[in-house]
């Protein structure tokens, strides 16, 4: 286990590295940094100061051995809009976004779950095709439309909780329905066909013959094998939850990093975008660290597969 | 195809009428997207009180049409989703089919490439991008086509991967047949019903996607109607006038589950292997 969790690190930080070069790459060759920042009606010598200031006047490999020297020691640089270096703006934000991100996540399993078992055995009967309705439409519904229209019944109509902001357990609700939803729906598909696809093996038929009760085959049994499929989503799709809390963040006033992100784009406070993403997007990358971890718990081959 | 049949109508109906809607815009549409009359604005869906005929589903803040804005909307949104669906998927499977059949180095790199782009979150990948970029279609085609090129080539390589190994293809290599012929005279048709699958439901994923991105101000620019630009300017008024909110998102809804179902069904009928799982 111990060698299996050092390979596991060891790709992780080949991941992160690769993470670090895509927002370069991103961030340095999708435009001049300089020009997007500086209003349309700056003179040259402006566009060449700055391009100075932010060492864009350097050639490529140099500003990438200085960004990834940045990443490493945190140094993101100064927000023009806050005056605090970028990077701490952003962590402050970063509970927020975890806490919708993880509420969302918990919701969405503690729904989808159990749909996805109740579908499987109830295979073709009325459960499984509501629960299969369920999934395909919220498979369908944007984020952003499923968050206004929860404002609009829930807050708005029936004056029940609040539109936006964050503080109360109140606060937490309609923003993790909204993340939560999409993510429930193709959790649910998949613990249906991981199921369905475990309730068909030999060993699920020796436990019922040999007069397991029901439950225990079915939990004990077949659950603990079809959550691995399950877990490689949820791990995969943490990051689509983080990207869908960016949306989230914006229509609830939710104060966190995407939130912030997004804001800073439209006020040209470039430091303050780059530290947002990176910080959103290492984030994901430890996350499916944990995950990774998590399989070689719950599935012993696993830890001795990819020896590469 | 012999399992095409009704189910396969009823998903492609809100498809085709966003189709037809998109194509016919100048025709179908009551009134003018862009201009409107501010003297009319905000006026409630024709069965309303205070509803007017001309307006069916009435008018948003700048007195403009509705449903005028909801059908050229279908055509800024499928024509942007077709592009970056396209741009994607033929990326996306040129790089799978390469990278499958070299294998070695290429492969390696290729592969490396999709991890890391998997460990990015695409709205963050947009951000960074848009950031810098500015927010424009074309941007936006191509930040599309960059979060969906991923999930073809790595489908496509697994399965050249199992492919390029079959009599047929060491057959037409013994042959003396050059590589470009063997990827796509040979490989290619292969696994054409897969990539038609794949871009299918891409379709559905990068309407959402585009949406959503216009949404938050990164794609397209008003006054230029959007589904997700729209959705943007009425989320702030929506105690005001539910109907702007509703209808487009609707919109994208009914659209992306009608592509969606219509993936399914393609998916049942194209591939038999995937028919018992899918179906199950």
């Amino acid at each position: 286990m111990l060698q299996y969790g050092v390979r596991k690190l060891a790709h992780t930080l080949l991941v992160a590295l690769g993470v670090v070069t895509l927002v370069f790459a991103a961030l340095r060759l999708s435009g001049d940094p300089a020009a997007t920042m500086l209003p349309g009606d700056a003179s040259i010598d402006e566009l060449v100061a700055l391009r100075k200031t932010l060492g864009l006047d350097r050639p490529i490999p140099v500003q990438y051995a200085s960004f990834l020297a940045g990443a490493v020691t945190g140094d993101f640089g100064i927000s023009f809009r806050h005056q605090q270096p970028a990077l701490g703006l952003v962590l402050d934000r970063l509970p927020a976004t975890l806490e919708l991100a993880f509420a969302a996540l918990v919701l969405a399993v503690v729904v989808a779950v159990p749909l996805g078992i109740i579908a499987a055995l109830n295979r073709g009967r009325l459960a499984d095709v509501l629960a299969m309705a369920f999934a395909v439409v919220g498979q369908a519904t944007p984020y952003f439309w499923m968050g206004i229209m929860l404002i609009l019944v829930v807050s708005v109509e029936l004056g029940w909780l609040p539109t936006s902001g964050r503080g109360t357990w109140a606060h937490l609700i309609l923003p993790a329905i909204t993340l939560g939803t999409h993510f429930a729906a193709s959790l649910a598909r998949l613990t249906r066909t991981a199921m369905l696809e475990v309730l068909g093996q030999n060993y699920v038929t020796t436990a019922r013959a040999k007069g397991l009760p029901e439950r225990t085959v079915i939990l004990a049994h077949a659950l603990k094998n079809a959550s691995v499929p399950v877990i490689t989503l949820i791990g995969l799709q943490f990051g689509t939850l983080l990207g869908g809390a960016v949306v989230t963040e914006t229509i609830f006033a939710w104060p966190g990093v995407g939130r912030l992100a997004v804001q800073s784009i439209f006020v040209r406070d470039y430091p303050v975008v780059q530290a947002g993403v990176f910080v959103l997007a290492l984030s994901f990358v430890g996350i499916n660290l944990l995950v990774d971890l998590l399989y070689g718990v719950l599935d012993p081959r696993i830890r001795t597969e990819d020896t590469a | 195809m012999r399992r095409l049949r009704w189910p396969l109508l009823l998903p492609a109906l809100p498809v085709i009428v966003a189709v037809a809607a998109a194509l016919l815009a100048p025709w179908v549409a009551p009134a003018s997207p862009t201009s409107g009359n501010l003297a009319a604005r905000l006026r409630p869906p024709a069965w309303i009180s205070g509803g007017s005929g001309t307006r069916l589903l009435g008018t948003d803040l700048l007195g403009r049409d509705l449903l005028s804005r909801l059908i050229w909307g279908a055509r800024i949104s499928l024509l942007i989703a077709l592009a970056a669906t396209v741009l994607g998927a033929v990326v996306g499977s040129l790089i799978g089919l390469v990278s499958g059949y070299y294998r070695g180095r290429i492969d390696r790199v290729v592969t490396k490439l999709i991890d890391v782009q998997l460990a990015f979150p695409f709205v963050l990948l947009a951000i960074a991008v848009i950031a810098v970029a500015g927010a424009s279609i074309p941007v936006l085609v191509i930040v599309l086509a960059i979060g969906s090129w991923v999930g073809h080539a790595r489908i496509i390589r697994g399965l050249v991967l199992s492919l390029r190994e079959r009599d047929y293809v060491q057959a037409a290599r013994a042959l003396g047949a050059d590589t470009p012929r063997i990827l796509f005279r040979h490989l290619l048709p292969e696994i054409l019903s897969v990539i038609l699958i794949l871009a299918t439901f891409d379709v559905g994923r990068i309407i959402i996607l585009e949406s959503t991105l216009s949404f938050l101000g990164l794609g397209v620019q008003p006054p230029t109607p959007s589904w997700g630009s729209d959705l943007r300017d009425a989320a702030a008024y929506v105690r005001q006038a539910w109907w702007t909110s509703v209808f487009p998102g609707l919109a994208i809804m009914v659209v992306v589950l009608g592509v969606n179902l219509v993936g399914d069904a393609l998916r049942d009928a194209l591939d038999p292997r995937t028919q018992s799982r899918a179906r199950a």
